[in-house]
């Protein structure tokens, strides 16, 4: 099998896993490690298969997913830093269940 | 083109700088600086505004790299309007928020402002689908900073929601333009239009972004994070992102939608987008119909309005291109009427509640007696809110009304009727509080002059826009790409 299918492939099933335990869980912190998830898994995609068939390494495609692993971690900061204030005010690392709005 | 000449860097490296500045800078010192920065911002919009009306549309390589690895610029017609609509409409929420906010507070405030600028503008000029999904991220990060900014345990919680909505939407865009460049082997936007074919690939990529785009733009029933967090942001907040934030998303569909000639291949998906307009109309008038606070009333309306906009993709149909083109002018007229109405209305709503003190309605009594002038500018907002004439709103509608006929697609008609009833019963239920009179003690503070008087600046603009429609509507058929991927 060729190599860039299993990297597409392995991505497909870590975003599925990511949007499951997105979707799923309650606990913010299981949910900022399933965005995480679903990050990488669109990493190993667009490196697996943007570039499938074409025998060279894209440089197009290592510079989108080294941008994307940045915006990806300021995005965990970002979250971590929220959840831990959130936490710090509530004690709690869930957020209240919705009312019907 | 050479820096100096071209503002489309300036556009760009101005907020950015002036982020970092504003950030490093002692306190006093970072209101100064950013109202430097604001004038240049003003300026460079009308600068690009009159080269891009004499020489055409503009396109600049930022430091000289060309694409596909450096970051391409382009402003046609339309990113320049939004570069014009989203200039005043900052200037006045940065204004705004001068005079409204403490000197600490309004350090805090500066940095993420610029941040929210430079990535709105970045948005309207981007030429390349990573370039926005950049530009929605940096978005993403400013406006759930300035809405945890209020820094209590409600904004808290809506500014957590806020961001795992939003990172799950980007995440979709990034995965659907990872799958467009699979299949097409480009990012730019024109190669994108010119080698566009229909496969599978593509049918799921269009899937991932829209559903993205849909969840950050909040439309119905992706909604339900967007009132708490307009809702519950501190005032020139919320109207920065009532006005502005929710329509870069937008801005991004609406350029996939045409420039791809999505709406012409997959009509019944416009029929879809429409539906989710409707239920938008119906469904965020009636919730702003039950708010029992003031601030809440005016975040569902913007759910209701994103339903108006949503509405123009059903109108853009193949057959007609005249019910197409009222289409795209009315949905544009429309974002910019809401633009200037929804940033006016909720700076109103804020001045009436640091009067009262109090968040609710009920406590709004004997407010027209006492602050008349930002009961008239609220009035004004909802004026245009309701389409009723003369306002940029009504035009808008009206546009919105004509393609409906033209296309046959009469069911869109009753839609935009009852949204109309539902906005005005909205909008006259905050009026009915203003005129009761209670026998309660008056502990009325004072806002300053010049927060009611940008509040009454943004409503007369949005009324002002009813009588110079058509200048905005020459911009955005000044020959471009999404003018000649209309049919």
């Amino acid at each position: 099998m060729d190599t860039n299918l299993i990297f597409t492939l392995c991505g497909v099933g870590l975003c599925g896993i990511g949007f499951f335990g997105f979707i799923y869980h309650r606990h913010l912190l299981r949910r900022l490690i399933a965005f995480n998830l679903i990050g990488n898994g669109t990493f190993l995609i667009m490196v697996g298969f943007a570039q499938r068939g074409q025998g060279v390494t894209d440089h197009v495609i290592q510079a989108l997913v080294l941008t994307g692993i940045v915006v990806a971690v300021a995005a965990t900061a970002l979250g971590l830093v929220l959840i831990r204030r959130w936490f710090q005010l509530k004690g709690s690392t869930q957020l209240p269940e919705d009312d019907a709005s | 083109m050479n820096m100096i000449l071209s503002p489309i860097p300036w556009l760009l490296v101005i907020p950015l700088a002036g982020a970092v500045l504003t950030m490093l800078v002692p306190y006093h010192w970072r209101s100064p600086a950013s109202v430097v920065g604001i004038f240049t911002q003003l300026m460079a919009s009308v600068v690009l505004w009159y080269q891009v009306t004499h020489y055409g549309p503009q396109f600049y390589a930022m430091a000289d790299w060309q694409a596909p690895l450096g970051i391409a610029l382009r402003a046609d017609g339309l990113a320049t309007l939004f570069i014009l609509m989203s200039s005043l409409v900052a200037s006045a929420c940065a204004f705004y928020a001068h005079a409204y906010l403490s000197l600490q507070k309004r350090a805090h405030f500066w940095p993420l402002l610029w941040f929210l600028w430079a990535s709105l503008n970045g948005i309207w000029l981007a030429a390349d689908t990573f370039n926005l999904y950049v530009g929605l991220e940096l978005l993403t990060f400013a406006a759930v900073g300035l809405v945890a900014f209020a820094s209590d345990e409600r904004s808290l919680e809506a500014s957590i929601r806020y961001l795992y909505a939003a990172l799950l939407g980007s995440m979709a865009y990034l995965l659907g333009v990872a799958l467009l460049y699979g299949a097409q082997g480009t990012l730019s936007m024109d190669s994108l239009a010119e080698t566009w074919h229909w496969g599978p690939t593509n049918q799921v990529a269009v899937t991932l972004i829209l559903g993205g785009l849909l969840l950050k733009t909040a439309v119905f029933p992706l909604h339900t994070w967007l009132p708490p967090a307009h809702g519950g942001a501190l005032t020139p907040v919320s109207a920065l992102l009532s006005a502005l934030v929710i329509k870069a998303s937008f801005y991004i569909l609406l350029r996939f939608w045409i420039e791809f000639q999505i709406y012409q291949f997959l009509p019944s998906l416009s029929q879809l987008l429409g539906a989710l307009g409707a239920g938008a109309i119906l469904w965020g008038g009636w919730m702003a119909l039950r708010q029992t606070h003031l601030k809440m009333v005016v975040a569902y309306s913007t759910v209701a309005q994103i339903g108006y906009m949503t509405l123009m993709f059903p109108l853009l149909v193949a057959e007609s291109s005249e019910a197409s083109l009222l289409a795209y002018q009315g949905g544009i007229l429309m974002l910019l009427a809401h633009a200037f109405a929804k940033a006016g209305m909720f700076l109103a709503a804020g001045n009436l509640i640091f009067c009262t003190g109090k968040p609710d309605l009920v406590s709004l009594a004997g407010m027209s007696r006492y602050r008349p002038l930002n009961i008239f500018a609220f009035g004004l907002a909802g004026v245009s809110l309701m389409g009723l004439p003369p306002s940029g709103g009504f035009n808008a509608k009206w546009l919105l009304l004509q393609s409906s006929f033209m296309s046959g697609q009469w069911w869109w008609i009753v839609v935009l009727l009852l949204g109309n009833l539902l906005s005005a019963a909205y909008v006259f239920r905050v009026f009915a509080y203003t005129y009761q009179e209670t026998d309660a003690l008056d502990t009325y503070k004072r806002p300053k002059l010049s927060l009611e008087l940008i509040a009454l600046g943004l409503s007369v603009g949005s009324i002002l826009l009813g009588f110079i429609s058509v200048w905005p509507l020459e911009m955005i058929s000044l020959p471009g790409p999404v003018m000649e991927a209309l049919p």
